[in-house]
């Protein structure tokens, strides 16, 4: 969100409506209507001091209701733009031209009650739609007894309540009597799957973000007794069904199979009644009860569509179809995240990136045409090189600071310090004429070095670096003193004590600051070619992708021939036709100018680093070597053959050999009854995970069946059906179709076995509490996916694998593309188990990351990174060996063994300088030097001052003993 | 020529996803958020499965 907000390319425009759009030759020509925010973004600085005194309450929405908020207000601290607003609907002025006290309170003049709404025209040339999803309507809560009885609360409710910033302050209490609940129920599948409210799809996310809820309400109370009712459960994500297992082990939730069909009360107490999987009808009491809701989708979704001429499907989502899942009807624009169907963070985030490929190949033509690049001067090198001649600049941040810190006395106090040129308090220290006048100063005074007491780093730092830079400084020469969130405010009971914190923290900005040396943001260029290893539907893809963005690709395949798995899908769920497509796809990859198709062919050595790699490709006959900038690893997967079964790929054989047979075998129709086995190996038999497909392919081969012989009988016997998201229309169609389904338990799996010329399958049916043996002539295995166990592409790229052995991202939700290897990006089926769809947005979205780097041309390093003292490394390789980042060589220099920042992947963490043994690392903008100072000035700087002179002795003494 | 700027409709995690990787791309983008935010659901949420990360 803070990077949205500072990006100079990204034109956020909030309280804002999409009128018209008009479709022109070459992109659309868009109508908003902005409305008034009635305060000056540009002045308002964050103080909040019209919030404190508006008299007008309001519903805070942003709390789901649970509580109030003001008129004037901003939604949460962190908002970005961060800057606050006057809700039209509530306002005493805007309502009866009465108040306006937050006109008078407001000390930069912010308030702006002359604002009127806006109209803009926006030329674009494409749109991306990630308008998201909206709530459950309470008419389908109500069937729950919402809204009757108080302690029944969705799951949105709950998790504000348990939110330190919630109405709350984290605390789980009852709304009936502000008691603490001791046993919780949670509902599942609350406007999912459900026919009578007319959302008869999945919401997908449900089943996981209860169980996280239930840890969390773990967390805060250890003896909550929490019971969740489960349909099915659907936690078919990378990891999840680990986190789900483990979360239940830890905290001892009782997981229920039912759908309580209404809540009741009796005395203070929420009855469930429920049939058990057995069959017995139970009643339960409950201190509250959690309702699961699902994503709807938005509530003007006809609205929009006819805005933006896209059609939308039968559960008024966005239509789009399997081979192109990020495509609306309309060519231009795109939709990824919950619009185009219920999904979770990573899914959305995958499919916001895939938008942003998608996009980029269309526009290529326009690529850098319309964004903004800021130039700063050149640095004052002879200015910077002088002894430190610093400037102080003290905030009052209105009365945040100043109300509790005597900012006055603060500023007296460091005045007297030497190498203190200038010590200034300031009202607003963030205000864009404060950052005029430092600019201002900072020449007038000659200043070589700024400390800034105000709020904290992490959202002003950039702010004031940048100032720095435009005023001929380099940004290391500066530091922050955080006298506000971690002084004024913590300390407001308090004002003597909190000045006298506050002088310590300024003094030892203070200390730190002259010790800073200036810090380098250094470039590496790139070269603007991809490799993709892996000729699957992933790597051709990705190839695809990255040409139509306009950059070189090689692709290698070890196989003689492009496809991949999807060679042997003969045809989808959805209808479309995988056929023709990969025939399309490669046809496409094989006539492009910009790629180069490597088949037969091995990587033999993959070496450099991210911008410059150089790889030795290797077929039978020669070698080959190509540089390139970026790397995209999708090497793929393969079906794994459980070894309890008797597969003999005649009467006991897996879903894709029956999807070849129901195909090319006219005989079929013969098989009068077919077993398929779910989890045939997976989820703690042989593979300890879901591979997410075989639920669909199961139903897509059994709906075939029955479309080609409705008489054959066909069996599913399974754990949970996970047809999430709209997937759930083929379980009631398969349901409805007369395919019979049969649950087994996992610790009791079914059997099957060969017996003269036919098979038995025997299963444990927990409903009837027996077990039932059947003869079919046909048994299926859905079985899961396996990473293949030797794959030289890992251990090359120093790859790091889940525990499952798939390729591990960067981080699960915001990072779902990359790896912790600068360039080097990982989709498909080496990521995870996955349906066609999303491995397709998955492609899209690594052939994005790819190609930033590759339109950039360059990679700029953070400026605070590592760098090694040569004289002092001893060569013992401990920082290369810990460096999460592989951002660490070893090189011999002079014929001794020495380390070597690889400046284009440090990140700075620091992890190697505070390994080092010899202390020979320092990191930017936290040197060794400038941090003891800094430490040391805690206890005043008399003693800095001697410990200085004590360090000077004591290195010059040893100098002597060495010399000696 | 096409033209070389982009318009997001929705601020929460997807947008914001698309609009940093489009302004990384080459591209000018707007980003139309129908609240005084953007941020989204996501926002709302305290912690994320199943890292239980922070989600602001």
């Amino acid at each position: 969100m803070v990077e949205t907000g500072r990006s100079p390319n990204i034109e956020i425009l909030t309280l804002t409506d999409i009128e018209k759009v008009e479709k022109e030759e070459d992109g659309y020509r868009v109508k908003v209507k902005i409305k008034p925010r009635y305060i000056d973004p540009n002045k308002c600085t964050a103080c909040g001091e019209c919030m404190k005194y508006c008299p007008t309450l309001a519903i805070d929405t942003y709390n789901v209701g649970l509580t109030f908020t003001r008129a004037a207000r901003i939604d949460f601290p962190q908002a970005i733009p961060t800057c606050y607003y006057i809700d039209e609907a509530s306002c005493l002025y805007l309502n009866h031209e009465t108040c306006r006290i937050c006109t008078n309170v407001c000390g930069p003049k912010a308030i702006d009650f002359s604002q009127k709404p806006e109209i803009k025209d926006l030329e674009v040339g494409a749109i991306v739609l990630t308008i998201g999803f909206s709530d459950v309507p309470e008419s389908v809560l109500k069937k729950y007894g919402y809204g009757k009885y108080e302690d029944v609360l969705t799951s949105m409710e709950i998790e504000r309540l348990m939110c330190v910033s919630g109405p709350t302050q984290g605390e789980i209490i009852r709304p009936s009597d502000f008691k603490h609940p001791k046993r919780i129920a949670y509902i599942q599948c609350i406007g999912s799957r459900n026919l009578t409210c007319d959302r008869p799809y999945c919401s997908s996310v449900c089943c996981m973000y209860a169980i996280k809820e239930a840890s969390v309400l773990k967390e805060h109370d250890p003896d909550l007794d929490i019971t969740l009712f489960y349909m099915d459960i659907r936690t078919q994500g990378k990891g999840f069904d680990a986190a789900f297992n483990n979360a239940v082990k830890k905290y001892g939730f009782k997981i229920i199979r039912g759908r309580p069909a209404k809540v009741d009360k009796v005395g203070d107490k929420l009855v469930l009644s429920y049939v058990t999987e057995e069959g017995e009808y139970k009643r339960d009491f409950y201190d509250m009860v959690v309702l699961s809701t699902g994503l709807s989708p938005p509530e003007d979704a006809e609205k929009i569509a006819e805005i933006f001429g896209i059609d939308l499907n039968e559960y008024r989502f966005v239509a789009t179809k399997s081979i192109a899942p990020i495509q609306t009807s309309q060519p231009g624009i795109y939709v990824a995240g919950a619009f185009q169907g219920p999904k979770d963070i990573p899914e959305s985030v995958t499919q916001a990136s895939a938008a942003a490929a998608q996009v980029s190949e269309i526009l290529k033509e326009a690529r850098f045409s319309a964004t903004i690049k800021k130039e700063y001067p050149p640095e004052e090198k002879e200015l910077i090189k002088e002894e430190p001649r610093i400037g102080v600049f003290i905030c009052h941040c209105g009365v945040n600071i100043a109300g509790v810190v005597k900012v006055e006395e603060v500023r007296n106090y460091i005045e007297k310090f030497p190498n203190v040129v200038l010590a200034e308090t300031v009202l607003y220290a963030c205000a864009q004429d404060f950052l005029e006048e430092l600019k201002k100063k900072i020449k007038e005074y000659k200043l070589n070095r700024i400390v800034i007491a105000a709020c904290t780093p992490r959202t002003h730092e950039p702010l004031f670096q940048d100032t720095l830079r435009e005023a001929g400084l380099n940004l290391g020469l500066f530091e922050m003193a955080n006298i506000r969130d971690q002084c004024a405010w913590v300390h407001s009971d308090n004002p003597d004590k909190a000045t006298e914190k506050a002088k310590d923290l300024v003094r030892m900005a203070l200390a730190k600051v002259q010790k800073l040396e200036p810090l380098n943001i250094h470039t590496v260029k790139v070269t603007p070619s991809a490799l993709v290893i892996g000729g699957g539907v992933a790597g051709i893809t990705a190839a695809l992708s990255i040409a139509e963005q306009g950059y070189e690709v090689y692709l290698v395949e070890k196989e003689n021939e492009l496809g991949g798995n999807l060679k042997r899908i003969k045809y989808l769920i959805t209808g479309e036709d995988p056929k023709v497509f990969l025939k399309e796809l490669i046809e496409k990859v094989n006539n492009h100018p910009k790629i180069k198709v490597y088949l037969n062919t091995k990587v033999e050595k993959i070496s450099g680093y991210v911008g410059n790699f150089t790889t030795v490709l290797k077929n039978e006959e020669k070698e080959k070597t190509v540089n390139h900038g970026v790397i995209i690893a999708a090497t793929g997967a393969k079906e794994y053959i459980p070894s309890k079964y008797p597969y003999d790929g005649k009467k006991v054989i897996t879903q894709l050999d029956l999807e070849k047979k129901l195909i090319e075998d006219k005989s079929f129709k013969k098989i009068k009854k077919v077993v398929m086995i779910q989890c045939a190996g997976s989820r703690g038999e042989e593979l300890s995970y879901c591979s997410k497909v075989c639920c669909q392919q199961a139903l897509k081969n059994a709906l075939k069946i029955k479309e080609m012989s409705s008489n054959t009988e066909v069996y599913i016997l399974y754990q949970d059906i996970r047809a999430y998201g709209f997937y759930e229309k083929y379980y009631l169609e398969a349901r409805k179709r007369g395919i019979k389904f049969i649950r087994y338990l996992n610790n009791k799996r079914p059997m099957v076995e060969k017996k003269g010329r036919g098979v038995v399958v025997k299963v444990y049916d927990p409903i009837i509490g027996e077990e039932i043996e059947i003869k079919p002539d046909l048994v299926v295995l859905s079985v899961g996916i396996k990473f293949p166990e030797e794959n030289e592409i890992v251990n090359m790229l120093k790859l790091p694998t889940t525990q499952e052995g798939f390729l591990m991202e960067a981080h699960v939700k915001l990072r779902p593309v990359e790896t912790t290897s600068d360039g080097v990006f990982i989709c498909g089926l080496a990521h995870s188990p996955q349906p066609l769809p999303e491995v397709l947005a998955q492609v899209k979205a690594a052939a994005a990351k790819a190609c930033i780097l590759l339109a950039k041309g360059v990679v700029e390093t953070t400026p605070y990174i590592a760098s090694i003292n040569e004289k002092k490394c001893i060569g013992c390789g401990i920082c290369a060996e810990l460096c999460p980042f592989s951002a660490i060589e070893m090189v011999k220099v002079e014929k001794r063994r020495k380390a070597k920042v690889i400046t284009a992947s440090c990140k700075g963490c620091g992890v190697c300088a505070s390994h080092c043994p010899v202390f020979a690392i320092d990191v930017g903008g936290f040197s060794t030097e400038a941090v003891l100072s800094q430490v040391q000035a805690f206890k005043g700087w008399e003693l800095l001052e001697n410990q200085t002179k004590k360090n000077r002795n004591g290195r010059k003494e040893n100098r002597k003993l060495k010399e000696e | 020529m096409k033209k070389g700027r982009v318009l997001i409709v929705g601020g929460g995690i997807a947008g914001i996803q698309t609009a940093l990787d489009l302004s990384e791309l080459g591209f000018y983008v707007y980003l139309v958020e129908k609240k005084s935010t953007i941020g989204g659901v996501m926002a709302q949420l305290d912690k994320t499965f199943p890292t239980n990360d922070c989600s602001i």
